[in-house]
């Protein structure tokens, strides 16, 4: 039985109450998606700059429960830095872990191994990975404006 | 626990199943009786064939069945006649269909009144109407608190008005609109009243002949029915003169080459093989209801709704959002200061408490209150005292554990 602290554990609440890399840049030097999930009314605009293959900033703003929030934060944190392809595979990491799988390589998700236990509580997994499907979406689609991620 | 819910909780194969749940999403659908899954499955197994087709007697048991239905629900609203209760996919899809039945009679300059205590279906077809036919659609004020009164609908209605489209219960503030008095204002400019009865026919004897409204629509599903089939009704003289929106079978009395001509109402707005066993069901929701009363009906989720608001009084970091008028629609609105409702939720979630957070497709109401979203407990007849303590319970909770966020 999964207990709500294992939800709402220090990590997620630090990112919650003081996130990082918040705030858009607004510059054209960034590529800009907005994530939304229309029926919960969850939004989270991102912003990606890429250099050299390499994802030198993200910026994140929006709205959203805490889980959506806090994890818009772990993720900036953990993606900015990586190249294109290491980002790539974190992204499909964290996409597993909340389906309840394990990654072999858990280290490379850092702070964002704390959403483990959210396939204990189903109806949250998608706020979970809202910004990290935008992201995902820039990445590997080049798309830019708003998408909707039900 | 009252002999008689449990009774009520002994009916309903879901509670029977879920001796633990406790179900407080019944604005968003009913739990569903024997009796009406029981009807389902008759059909499907006894004469399960189509309806107002074949010659041969399992078809007319299916049809009379199906016919039997309309005529409940006749004396149901008391409709004056049986051609003004035309089957629905819901109420969603009626007041589509009213609305786009309607467009073409609306002109530049004409107006449309409204409320932003209305629920997307009922509101966005006009605004797609308005739109498109120049027309303006007013909205009447609305207090702070989120309720609308009768003034406020003085003070919109005139000579431009052609239409007044309103909730009779908000799904989210639990408000009962003067719906007689609105419809008695808005026939003095000859303009017509559309309602949205979805929330009102689970808990209110609605009397269409006394409201003397134009049109309303319902789904069956937030009654006791089954999903997928709804109401609407309209007066004759009004449903003579619409067009059908979908021409098929059914629905066609004379096919010429070029030409045909339609059924007259209710059959005309009716094509295609409907949802047969839930418009045979739908009657055993009605006799279910009625075998109750509303009367008393009324009574138990009034006093549940005012038990639990007088323990939940005063709850540091609770805010209630509808306290006056919670108490006839058995509707709690609330949040936690300063949490997104999906947060608190899973507390709720996690003991089994059923209810909804978001904005309950009501988005202007949402916003007039300033959030992005609530919680909504709502009430009904199988809920019980014991139900109300475990929720009372977890608010505390709630309240407790979100304290230092
Ligand atoms: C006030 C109101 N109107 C209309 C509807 C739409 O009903 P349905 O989804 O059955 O079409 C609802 C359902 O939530 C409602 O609460």
């Amino acid at each position: 039985m999964s207990n709500i602290n294992d939800l709402y554990n220090q990590v997620l609440k630090d990112h919650r109450s003081f996130p990082r890399n918040k705030g858009l840049i607004l510059d054209d030097s960034y590529k800009t998606l907005k994530a939304k999930n229309p029926s919960c009314g969850d939004s989270i605009t991102v912003e990606v700059k890429i250099e050299d293959g390499i994802i030198k900033d993200i910026r994140h703003d929006g709205v959203g429960c805490a889980i959506c929030c806090s994890s818009a934060s772990v993720m900036s944190e953990v993606l900015k830095g990586k190249t294109i392809k290491e980002a790539n595979e974190i992204i499909h990491d964290f996409y597993e872990l909340i389906k309840g799988n394990m990654p072999e390589n858990e280290d490379r998700l850092e702070d964002a191994i704390v959403y483990v236990n959210i396939h204990n509580f189903p109806p949250r997994a998608k706020c979970a990975t809202l910004a990290w499907r935008g992201v995902d979406t820039i990445l590997n689609t080049n798309k830019e404006g708003e998408e909707n991620y039900e | 626990m009252n002999k008689e819910i449990l009774n009520i909780r002994n009916d309903f194969p879901v509670l029977r199943n879920n001796p633990n749940v406790v179900y407080l999403d019944s604005a968003a659908t009913s739990l569903k009786p024997d009796c009406v899954i029981n009807k389902i499955n008759e059909y499907y197994t006894q004469y399960g064939v189509n309806v107002n087709r074949g010659v041969y007697k399992l078809s007319y048991t299916a049809t009379e069945e199906y016919e039997e239905t309309r005529q409940i629900v006749k004396e149901f609203l008391n409709a004056k006649e049986i051609e003004e209760i035309v089957y629905t996919k819901g109420a969603s899809n009626g007041l589509n269909m009213l609305a786009l039945s309607l467009r073409e009679t609306l002109k530049e300059g004409d107006e449309v009144v409204s409320t932003i205590l209305e629920h997307h279906s009922s509101i966005l077809p006009w605004q797609e109407n308005c739109k498109i036919k120049n027309a303006k659609l007013v909205y009447t004020d609305i207090d702070k608190d989120g309720s609308v009164d009768l003034e406020s609908f003085k003070k919109v209605i005139n000579e431009k008005t052609r239409y007044v489209v309103v909730t009779y219960v908000s799904n989210v503030m639990g408000q009962i609109l003067p719906i007689k008095e609105i419809v008695h204002i808005a026939h003095q400019y000859n303009a017509l009243v559309i309602v949205d009865a979805a929330q009102a026919v689970p808990h209110l004897k609605v009397d269409v002949q006394d409201l003397d409204c134009d049109f309303l629509c319902f789904s069956a599903h937030k009654m006791l029915g089954p999903t997928g089939f709804g109401i609407l009704y309209g007066k004759k003289k009004y449903l003579n003169k619409l067009k059908p929106l979908e021409y098929g079978g059914d629905m066609i009395d004379e096919v010429e080459l070029y030409d045909n001509t339609t059924k007259d109402t209710p059959y005309k707005f009716e094509t295609g093989t409907p949802p047969i066993s839930e418009a045979i069901a739908f009657k055993e929701a009605i006799k279910y209801l009625n075998n109750i009363g509303f009367e008393k009906i009324e009574k138990h989720v009034e006093e549940l709704t005012k038990y639990t608001l007088d323990k939940l009084d005063n709850l540091e970091g609770l805010t209630i959002y509808n306290k006056k008028s919670a108490l006839k629609s058995g509707i709690i609105t609330f949040n936690i200061r300063g949490v997104h409702p999906h947060d608190v939720s899973t507390i709720f979630d996690e003991r089994d408490i059923c209810l909804r957070a978001g904005h309950h497709c009501a988005q202007l109401i949402t916003k007039h209150l300033g959030v992005v979203g609530t919680l909504r407990a709502s009430i009904y007849i199988y809920n019980t005292y014991e139900d109300m303590d475990k929720f009372i319970d977890a608010v505390k909770v709630a309240c407790d554990y979100f304290k230092d966020w």
